[in-house]
């Protein structure tokens, strides 16, 4: 009689992860500070995006070792990621129990051409979108959860807003359209058109629309939630800046209280250096941005 | 952005409800909606001032020890214990079934096991009979969901899971592990609004005797 795993309950967690921070880790000491923090998640990965950059190689899923261990040490919800249309580290997911499987262009991608089909599995997942187009081919795949990509590793907000933009200003047009224009739109987009009429006529995403990549502040996190993210996810931002600890707090209390600069400003005070920014368009020049990959 | 999803539903701005959701973590924008649904004003409340002059509240789902930390550092504790005091409804969903637990607000005699029922892959929904609310069952959404392992006297259940309390009232004090917010099912809601006008009336009733004497 009960029923596991339907779409509303895949997107339910999303939806109460909203208002909030997920955060990167990579140990169990440093989930034990993110759940301390106030984070309504965290994230398993090998290393974090700025580290991954710095490796260069191969980023694959994190070690199922270290994502027990993360699992043992806090109560709070587990997310881990996985390369794009690698199913069978999803699998290998799945099976640990992890909450949420992100398919991410962080990793080095799997499959060039394919993405992971997620209604296949019992996992709920969470993907990258630096447009609307893009984010609708993620959920028309499955995916229970959407975020802006932004650049990871970067600290530099600059992409994220560019995406995030985006995605918001093509749901505002498309609400704008005519019935008769969804099918030509969703062609152009690339995307389903039942997904498209169903953001036409709801004026949202049918999932939680979180952003990421680039959050190294407080006023970083309260600029995209007023730009209309509905949550944040801060990866290299918190462990490559000098105080994990409160830099962490900071960006949990600049989430909730996004309109509120006062808040801001006072959550900001004596946070320590925050994470070294790169420069976009030198990466560009190099040929070393991750959000083009899998789009 | 507070009006992202297009409702603005206009009826007797005089009578409406005013009630707050709290809005430090969590889904309450579903909880707005619905409220507005029901003809009330919701508040998104993330300060103190802010929870004066409700007439009812909802602490929805999200995560417990977020929510619970938010509460903390806001300085929100003394308004809602407040506003339970003076007779005030309350319905917590899911992390708000937690957050008015023994162990943290206390403003329920029950203890809630967090993630009772397991991690996300064990989530569910089921159909199921809660009292109170008439007898058709809710189609009840179940997120890492808790149950109240153990409660007092004075706190009556409405429906169980597998003989494990998921919705819990005590006074005026109204606890779901599921989440109705998720569906089109507004009876929890309603309820909630009922127990708000009734605390109104009694308010009123008090006045009208006070000014009278």
């Amino acid at each position: 009689m009960a029923e596991r795993a339907t779409f509303r309950v895949k997107r339910g967690l999303a939806e109460m992860l909203k208002g909030g921070v997920i955060m990167d880790v990579t140990t169990a000491e440093q989930a034990r500070i993110s759940e301390e923090a106030g984070a309504v998640a965290v994230m398993a990965l090998e290393r974090v995006p700025a580290d991954i950059r710095a490796a260069g190689g191969v980023a694959r899923m994190a070690s199922p070792r270290v994502i027990k261990e993360i699992q043992e040490a806090v109560t709070i919800p587990v997310m881990a990621k996985a390369r794009i249309g690698h199913f069978a580290e999803a699998q290998v997911l799945q099976s640990l129990k992890v909450d949420y499987v992100d398919e991410s262009e962080v990793l080095t991608p799997a499959d060039e051409a394919n993405h992971i089909d997620k209604h296949a599995f019992e996992v709920p997942f969470v993907c990258g979108a630096i447009n609307l187009g893009e984010a609708l081919r993620r959920i028309g795949e499955g995916a229970a959860m959407i975020r802006s990509k932004g650049e990871a590793g970067t600290g530099n907000i600059v992409e994220a807003v560019r995406h995030l933009r985006g995605i918001v200003g093509g749901i505002k047009q498309l609400g704008a359209l005519g019935r008769e224009q969804l099918s030509a739109q969703a062609k152009e987009l690339g995307a389903p058109l039942e997904i498209v009429e169903e953001v036409a006529e709801g004026g949202w995403l049918p999932v939680p629309l979180f952003c990421a990549g680039g959050i190294a502040t407080p006023a970083d996190a309260a600029l995209v939630m007023q730009l209309g993210a509905e949550g944040n996810f801060v990866g290299s931002g918190i462990f490559k800046s000098e105080d994990p600890e409160r830099r962490a707090r900071a960006i949990v209390e600049a989430t909730t209280h996004f309109n509120d600069p006062e808040r801001v400003a006072a959550a900001s005070i004596e946070l320590g250096e925050p994470m070294r920014g790169d420069d976009i368009g030198q990466l560009a020049a190099e040929g070393e941005l991750l959000q083009q990959r899998g789009v | 952005m507070a009006d992202r999803h297009g409702l603005s539903p206009q009826r007797g701005e005089a009578e409406r409800l005013r009630i707050g959701v709290l809005a430090s973590q969590g889904d309450f924008g579903a909880h707005a909606e619905m409220l507005r649904s029901l003809g009330a004003e919701p508040i998104e409340v993330r300060t103190a001032e802010e929870l004066s002059g409700l007439d009812g509240l909802i602490i929805p789902g999200g995560e417990s020890t977020t929510i619970t930390k938010a509460i903390e550092r806001d300085g929100l504790e003394p308004a809602i214990r407040a506003h339970a005091d003076s007779g005030l409804p309350i319905l917590g969903t899911c992390a708000g079934m937690i957050v008015c637990d023994r162990e943290h607000l206390g403003l329920v005699d029950a203890a809630a096991r967090r993630n009772a029922f397991g991690r996300q892959i064990a989530s569910f929904e089921v159909e199921l009979k809660v009292g109170g609310i008439g007898p058709d069952p809710m189609r009840a959404v179940f997120i890492r969901a808790p149950w109240i392992d153990e409660h007092g006297a004075e706190v009556e259940v409405l429906a169980s899971v597998d003989d494990r309390p998921v919705v819990v009232r005590q006074g005026q004090i109204v606890l779901c592990a599921f989440h109705p917010e998720l569906t089109d099912d507004s009876r929890l809601h309603a309820l909630l609004m009922a127990m708000a006008t009734a605390a109104r009336n009694r308010a009123a009733e008090v006045r009208g005797i006070s000014s009278r004497g």
